[in-house]
C-alpha cells in the first residue's frame, strides 16, 4: 500500500508504560501510526515499522494515556480577558491533558445548542480535545430546566450549573429524573449558601484569626447528603464536583458501598494545600500573619481546608471513593485578584501545575502511581460514559492521546511561563516534583518541554 | 494505608521570608513580642509627657508625610492619628474614600501606588475588608503601613491604647484577668486586645452570646507538641465563657464592646432586652469582679445596652482616658516607624 509507506510513524521507546485500561504497568514501547495506537509491547516487531519512523526515547519516563479533565473554566464567551478556549487548551497541553470539558458558566451561559456549537467550533482548532458541559437550568438561574435533550444532541458531555449549586432540591430531583437515559451525569457544585453568607475561606482557626467570613464544611456536606438521597430516589446519574471535606468523602464512600449511581472528583489543590496558606508563607506553626497573609490566590471554591480534610481526600482518591482528579481550572485576570481577600474572585489556575501537585500523593506513599494515572484517565472517562473510553487507554486502534512525564523532575513554578492567561496560583515560586515532558493528541506532539525529551536519533 | 497530611512546612518556596528584622509595618499585635509591646507603652509614656507640655510640638517627624486613608467612617481614630502626626511635626494629609478618585473606581492598589509615588512615608489605613493593610504592605516597597482597623480582623492601635490605659492603672498586665464582653466575633478591637493582653501575660476571658464567640485563633493542640512543634501557644490563657456572671468572677478589667444593632436584625441573638439581661456590664455584675476592677469601652458606646449609664460615667470607667491615650500611643508608633530624630529636642 503506497499510502502506508508514506505514513509517519512514531515509536515511543523504553518508557514505563502505565495503561490502567489494559492493566499494563511495565517498560514497553508504544507505536503510533495513522493518528492511532498501533501497538504496545516489550519489543515492537521490526516488520510493523514501515515508512519513516520518528523515535522518541522515553527511558526513565512514564508514558500513559493523556489526562482527561472533566472540569475546566475556559471563560469563553464573555470573559476572554481571563482565558480563551485557545489559551486554556494550550495550558491543558502543557499540563498533559488531552481532553478537557468546559464548564458553562460563561456569559451568556451555555444553555442551548447554539452556545455549545460556538464553544465546540472554538475548540475545533485547539491543540487538545475540547468538550462542553451544558447548564442544568436555563441561564444557570436555578429556576427551570434547560433543554437538556437539545444540549445532548449538540454534544454536551455532562450538565452542571457549576459556580453555583442547583439550590432548589425539587429542581435537582427533576434534573436527575429527566436526565435518566440521556447518558450524561448531573454534576453538582455542592454549597448551601445559607450556611456560608459572605464566606471567603474555610471556617476554622485560620478564618477566625484572619477575621474572614468562613465556609463551614457542612455547607458542602449537607448538599452532598441531599444529592446522594436524590440519586437514590431517582436513579439519575449524580456526579459530585470538587469534594473538599472529610465528611463528603465519607458519605460518598457509604453511597458507593450501597451501589448508588454516584461519582465524585477532587481537585489537585485539595490534595496538597490547606487553609493555612491564607496566612502567608511563614512556615508552621504560623507565628504571625505578616504582609504575605491574605494571598488572594488561595481564595478558591471550595475553599482550602484542614490537614485532616486533605488527608481524607487523598484517602478517598486512593481507595477509589473519589473517581477522578479534575482541575476546576479557574483562570482570572490580575484585577480580579489584586484586591482585598473579600473582593477577590474565587479560583486557581491549575492546569499547568496539576501533575506536579497530585504526584505529591504518590511521593508520600499514599497512592500508587498506576492508581493515580487511573484517576486521571479511565476514572474521568468512566464518569462521562462510554464515549470516552477510547481516549482513556493505549488500546490499539484508538486515538493516540498520550502524555509522557517525568515523575521525579524537580521544577519551580513560574507563572510567567504559563500558557494560561490566568496567573492566579498560590504555587507560584513553589518547587514541585513531577513534570510533563510531552503531550500527544491524535499522535501529534502538541506540547514538548524543551530539553527534557530525547527525541530523534537512530533506532 | 499511609496517608501523609499536607505538610505546609515542607513545601519549599523561593520567597520564604526570614525573621522580621526591624518593624516596617503595624498590621496587628500578633507579631509584637512582650518586649516590643512594653517598649511601645514606655514610648507612649514619653509622649504623654509631650502632650502635657505648654507647647505641644516636637520635631521628631519633621519632613515626613503621613496619609490617613480611610475607607470607613471614623472620628476618634482618624483625628487622633492626625493630632499625633501634627504634634510630631509630620505633614498629615487626610484622605477619605468619598472625596477621592476611589469614587471613580480606582483600585486600592493603584491608590497605594499613587500615594507611594508622591513620596508618602506612612499610610494609616482603615478599610472595611480584613487584610487590606496587608495587601498595601505587600505591594508598596517604600511605605510604612499602619492598620487603623481592617474589617473584622484587627485594630492594633486600639489594642495598644487599651493596654496602655490598663497598665497605667493596674501597674502591670501580667497575671491580671481581663474579660472582653460582647460581639467578639465581629470585633477587630477585641481581636487585637486579645493578642496584646495575652502577649503581656494576662489571662483573657471572652464572653457574650454563643453566636458571637469566635473560633480559636490558633490550631488545636498548638504548644502541646501537636505536629511536632514546640512553639508555645501565645494564646494558651485565652478562654471563652459565654456566661458573663461566671466570666466576670475575679476580673481586674472588663472591656465592653460596641453592639451593632445589625447583629440582632441578623438573628445572632433574640432581642436587645435579652442581650441586656445577660450581657450588659452593670453594677450588679461588676460586684462579682475584683473590688477595684476597671471598665473600658472602645467607643462609640450604646449607653444602656452594653454598659449601664451609671457604670459608664462612674469612677471605675476609663473610657475618656482611653481617648487621650490614643493620641500618645499613635505618636509612639509613628515615631517608632518613621522617626529620624529623638523626641527630646
Amino acid at each position: 500500500m503506497a499510502a502506508a509507506s508514506q505514513t509517519t510513524q512514531t515509536l515511543i521507546a523504553g518508557g514505563r508504560v502505565i495503561d490502567p485500561a489494559n492493566g499494563r504497568d511495565d517498560v514497553a514501547d508504544v507505536l503510533i501510526a495513522d493518528r492511532t495506537i498501533k501497538a504496545v509491547g516489550r519489543s515492537i516487531p521490526a516488520e510493523s515499522l514501515d515508512g519513516s519512523v520518528r523515535l522518541v526515547r522515553a527511558h526513565g519516563l512514564v508514558v500513559c494515556p493523556g489526562f482527561i479533565d472533566i472540569h475546566v473554566h475556559l471563560r469563553e464567551p464573555g470573559f476572554e480577558y481571563k482565558e480563551t478556549v485557545a489559551s486554556g487548551a494550550a495550558a491543558a497541553a502543557r499540563g498533559g491533558f488531552t481532553t478537557i470539558c468546559a464548564m458553562p458558566n460563561t456569559d451568556p451561559a451555555i444553555d442551548n445548542a447554539a452556545m455549545v456549537d460556538y464553544v465546540l467550533s472554538r475548540g475545533a482548532t485547539a491543540p487538545v480535545r475540547v468538550r462542553v458541559v451544558g447548564c442544568v437550568t436555563k441561564g444557570r438561574a436555578g429556576h427551570e430546566l434547560a433543554d437538556m435533550e437539545e444540549l445532548i444532541d449538540a454534544g454536551v458531555v455532562a450538565f452542571s450549573d457549576d459556580g453555583d449549586p442547583v439550590h432548589d432540591a425539587g429542581l435537582m430531583r427533576l434534573a436527575l429524573t429527566y436526565s435518566r437515559g440521556l447518558g450524561a451525569p448531573i454534576t453538582n457544585h455542592c454549597q448551601d449558601h445559607a450556611l456560608c453568607p459572605g464566606g471567603v475561606m474555610a471556617e476554622g482557626w485560620v478564618s477566625s484569626r484572619l477575621g474572614l467570613a468562613g465556609i463551614p464544611a457542612v455547607a458542602e456536606e449537607s448538599m452532598v447528603a441531599r444529592d446522594i438521597g436524590l440519586a437514590e430516589l431517582t436513579g439519575g446519574r449524580l456526579h459530585l464536583a470538587h469534594l473538599s471535606s472529610a465528611g463528603s468523602v465519607a458519605m460518598v464512600r457509604q453511597a458507593k458501598a450501597r451501589g448508588l449511581p454516584v461519582t465524585a472528583e477532587v481537585c489537585p489543590h485539595h490534595l496538597l494545600l490547606t487553609d493555612q496558606w491564607a496566612l502567608g508563607r511563614q512556615g508552621s506553626p504560623p507565628v504571625y500573619a505578616g504582609p504575605s497573609a491574605y494571598d488572594t490566590d488561595t481564595k478558591v471554591y471550595p475553599p482550602l481546608r484542614s490537614d485532616l480534610d486533605v488527608a481524607a481526600c487523598i484517602a478517598g482518591l486512593a481507595d477509589g471513593t473519589i473517581d477522578c482528579v479534575a482541575t476546576d481550572h479557574a483562570p482570572h485576570d490580575r484585577v480580579s485578584k489584586e484586591c482585598t481577600y473579600h473582593d477577590a474572585a474565587f479560583g486557581i489556575s491549575v492546569l499547568e501545575t496539576a501533575l506536579g501537585t497530585v504526584l505529591a500523593t504518590v511521593h508520600s506513599g499514599a497512592i500508587g502511581l498506576s492508581d493515580l494515572v487511573e484517576r486521571m484517565t479511565t476514572g474521568p472517562a468512566r464518569v462521562l460514559g462510554e464515549g470516552f473510553r477510547k481516549y482513556a487507554g493505549l488500546t490499539p486502534g484508538t486515538p493516540a492521546d498520550l502524555v509522557i512525564f517525568d515523575p521525579d523532575a524537580l521544577w519551580t513554578v513560574d507563572v510567567n511561563d504559563f500558557a494560561s492567561m490566568g496567573r492566579n496560583t498560590p504555587l507560584d515560586g513553589v518547587e514541585l516534583r513531577g513534570r510533563v515532558v510531552a503531550t500527544l493528541v491524535d499522535g501529534r506532539m502538541v506540547f514538548e518541554e524543551p530539553g527534557l525529551l530525547n527525541a530523534g536519533g537512530e533506532l | 494505608m499511609v496517608v501523609a497530611p499536607a505538610a505546609h512546612a515542607q513545601i519549599r518556596h523561593r520567597d520564604a521570608p526570614s525573621v522580621q528584622a526591624r518593624r516596617r509595618h503595624v498590621l496587628d499585635l500578633d507579631d509584637f513580642t512582650a518586649e516590643e509591646l512594653t517598649t511601645t507603652l514606655d514610648n507612649a509614656d514619653a509622649m504623654r509627657g509631650v502632650l502635657a507640655r505648654d507647647v505641644k510640638k516636637v520635631p521628631a517627624l519633621r519632613g515626613r508625610v503621613v496619609i490617613t486613608l480611610f475607607y470607613e467612617a471614623s472620628t476618634r481614630t482618624r483625628i487622633s492619628f492626625e493630632e499625633a502626626g501634627k504634634i510630631l511635626s509630620a505633614d498629615v494629609i487626610n484622605m477619605t474614600a468619598s472625596a477621592s478618585s476611589v469614587e471613580k473606581g480606582e483600585s486600592l492598589l493603584n491608590t497605594g501606588l499613587t500615594l507611594q509615588a508622591m513620596g508618602v512615608d506612612v499610610i494609616v489605613i482603615r478599610h472595611p475588608h480584613a487584610g487590606a493593610p496587608h495587601f498595601l504592605a505587600r505591594n508598596l516597597d517604600d511605605v510604612a503601613v499602619i492598620n487603623a482597623g481592617d474589617g473584622a480582623h484587627a485594630h492594633p492601635t486600639q489594642g495598644l491604647l487599651d493596654l496602655y490605659t490598663a497598665r497605667s492603672h493596674l501597674g502591670s498586665i501580667a497575671g491580671r484577668k481581663v474579660v472582653i464582653v460582647g460581639d467578639v466575633l465581629h470585633s477587630r478591637v477585641a481581636r487585637s486586645a486579645v493578642w496584646g493582653f495575652a502577649g503581656l501575660g494576662a489571662s483573657v476571658v471572652l464572653s457574650g452570646p454563643p453566636t458571637l464567640m469566635p473560633d480559636p485563633f490558633v490550631p488545636q493542640g498548638w504548644g502541646a507538641g501537636a505536629g511536632g512543634n514546640s512553639v508555645p501557644n501565645p494564646l494558651a490563657d485565652v478562654t471563652v465563657q459565654p456566661d458573663l456572671d461566671a466570666a466576670i468572677e475575679g476580673a481586674d478589667l472588663v472591656m465592653a464592646l460596641r453592639l451593632q444593632s445589625e447583629r440582632q436584625q441578623r438573628g445572632f441573638f433574640p432581642s436587645l432586652r435579652e442581650y441586656i439581661r445577660r450581657w450588659q456590664v452593670n453594677d450588679d455584675r461588676m460586684a462579682r469582679a475584683n473590688s477595684n476592677a476597671l471598665l473600658m469601652h472602645p467607643g462609640p458606646m450604646n449607653e444602656g445596652i452594653e454598659v449601664s449609664s451609671r457604670l459608664a460615667h462612674g469612677e471605675r470607667s476609663l473610657i475618656e482616658e482611653q481617648v487621650t491615650n490614643g493620641v500618645a500611643i499613635r505618636m509612639a508608633l509613628l515615631y517608632q516607624l518613621a522617626g529620624a530624630t529623638a523626641v527630646e529636642d
